[in-house]
């Protein structure tokens, strides 16, 4: 139900509409929902909706965080190995 | 895809997993309700369940509205479409869901009802607009990611003056539901549903923020981290959860930080505050009545309620017989412990929503064969089973 991908800004209508890139295919989405929406910009589309803008900056620090358990878990397994 | 493809990568699950094991290793079990169908979709599409120790646990929450969507309002929906001859449009998920007697829109339009299958509510005001001499209803269904474009959709129609449209409203609210999980008595002195934290909604989040969770994290003392969809997201969360967990804390984390700020979106909570208020009280499906639970049109916009436009009957709506998606709802039981699973109720012939909606657990269950597990409830390997 809830589906909702993020999708490049191609251009914006004068009014609340934009198109995007999505999954290959370009969509006519409304920009109804958000502001400060910029061509270039990732949004979450949903039932045809932009939501909320999808920060780069913390997609990227999510990613650092995720291979800093990855660094941790390195390190437990040669210490594991080296107990072993 | 950008934002999605490095949320998938399997080097970075490995790690994630071998992360979990040993933050798990302590000797006790977790049990984590994923709220969320999507999260569940995601569990069982990429194997992330197969990844975690044995003790990690997840439990399968409400999180569709397909699947919570009580069968009288479908009823309701149907008797628009056939009684009153309206136009009905819905999003596709609802299509197929059985109503009493196993109705279902797509038997009523067989049947020669005028039901559309929309994707947006664009799409709906756009059939209103070409059909000015026909009642054009939307049948809005959906928690408060799915709330705003209705909004949208009933803002513009009273703008440009559209008269003949209106919405028949189902609109839920996630943080009432999940306080009533936690109320339940099969949560709170049965025991049979043990919850030691919660992925918490990624798009509902993404429009409500992290704040509403703040409340029941506090009060019921339960950790949350808001999960982004992808599998590296609900791992990673799932890690958060952990942690907490082992280190008696129980707050509101937010892993998703991409997407959802504490505060939401604003501009679509001021939408939706202009067009709805809170019922006093709603049915969920499995749930039950759950009080502030639900919204409904404002009398400033009952032009464009359907359920004031039109007078639905009273009506006595059964679910088929069996179906155990009410206890699969609330996370007490599990899709193999339904009778019918597999045999009588498969997504070709769905006799509840839960085996309908892609994020519903008995589809999920079905579609990535998961449905077999050994005596001690772990999963078996799918070449074992064959
Ligand atoms: S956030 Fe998405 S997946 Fe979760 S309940 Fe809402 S619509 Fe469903
Ligand atoms: S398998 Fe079918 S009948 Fe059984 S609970 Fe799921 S949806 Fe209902």
């Amino acid at each position: 139900m809830c589906l909702a991908l993020p999708a490049r800004v191609i251009s914006i209508d004068d009014g609340e509409m934009a198109v995007v890139a999505l999954e290959g295919i370009k969509k006519r989405i409304s920009l109804a929902l958000v502001e400060d929406v910029s061509v270039g910009d990732y949004v979450l589309v949903h039932v045809g909706y932009a939501l909320h803008k999808v920060s780069e900056e913390e997609a990227e620090r999510t990613l650092a965080l995720m291979s800093k358990a990855g660094v941790l878990s390195a390190e437990i397994e040669e210490i594991e190995g080296a107990e072993a | 895809m950008k934002y999605i493809d490095e949320f998938r990568s399997h080097d970075l699950a490995e790690k994630l997993a071998t992360a979990i094991t040993h933050e798990a290793a302590t000797g006790r079990d977790y049990h984590l309700m994923e709220f969320c169908g999507g999260h569940t979709h995601a569990i069982f599409r990429y194997g992330v369940q197969d990844l975690m120790p044995p003790n990690v646990h997840f439990v399968h929450g409400p999180g569709c509205p397909v699947c919570v969507l009580p069968v009288r309002r479908l009823d309701d929906a149907v008797e628009l479409a056939e009684r009153h001859g309206v136009i009905l449009c819905t999003y596709g998920d609802m299509m197929r869901v059985p109503g009493t007697k196993q109705r279902s829109l797509i038997r009523a339009k067989a049947d020669g009802a005028d039901i559309r299958m929309v994707y947006s509510t664009q799409d709906a005001l756009k059939i209103a607009r070409d059909n000015p001499d026909r009642e054009v209803v939307f049948f809005a269904i959906g928690f408060e990611t799915t709330t705003p474009p209705t909004a949208v959709a009933i803002v513009q129609a009273q703008r440009e003056g559209i008269t003949n449209f209106s919405v028949f409203c189902n609109h839920v609210l996630t943080p009432a539901a999940i306080q009533h999980i936690l109320q339940s008595p099969e949560v709170r002195e049965l025991g049979t549903v043990t919850i030691d934290g919660f992925l918490g909604p990624s798009h509902v989040s993404s429009v409500i923020g992290s704040q509403p969770y703040e409340f029941f994290a506090e009060e019921f003392q339960k950790p949350v981290v808001i999960a982004g969809f992808e599998p590296l997201d609900v791992m990673q969360s799932t890690l958060m959860l952990l942690r907490q967990i082992n280190e008696q804390r129980h707050e509101v984390e937010n892993e998703y930080t991409r997407v959802v700020k504490p505060e939401g979106n604003l501009k679509a909570q001021a939408l939706v505050g202009d067009v709805f208020e809170l019922r006093s009280e709603f049915e969920w499906r499995g749930l039950g009545t759950v009080p502030y639970s639900a919204l409904k049109i404002r009398e400033s916009y009952a032009a464009f309620d359907a359920e004031k436009r039109f007078a639905l009957s009273e009506k006595v709506s059964r679910e088929v017989k069996s179906c155990e998606c009410p206890a699969i709802l609330r996370g007490a039981k599990k899709p193999t412990d339904c009778k019918l699973f597999g045999t009588v109720c498969t997504p070709d012939n769905p006799m509840g929503s839960c085996m309908v909606s892609s994020e519903g657990a008995c589809a999920a269950y079905w579609t990535y064969g998961r449905f077999r597990t050994n005596a001690d409830g772990t999963a078996a390997t799918k070449e074992a089973a064959e």
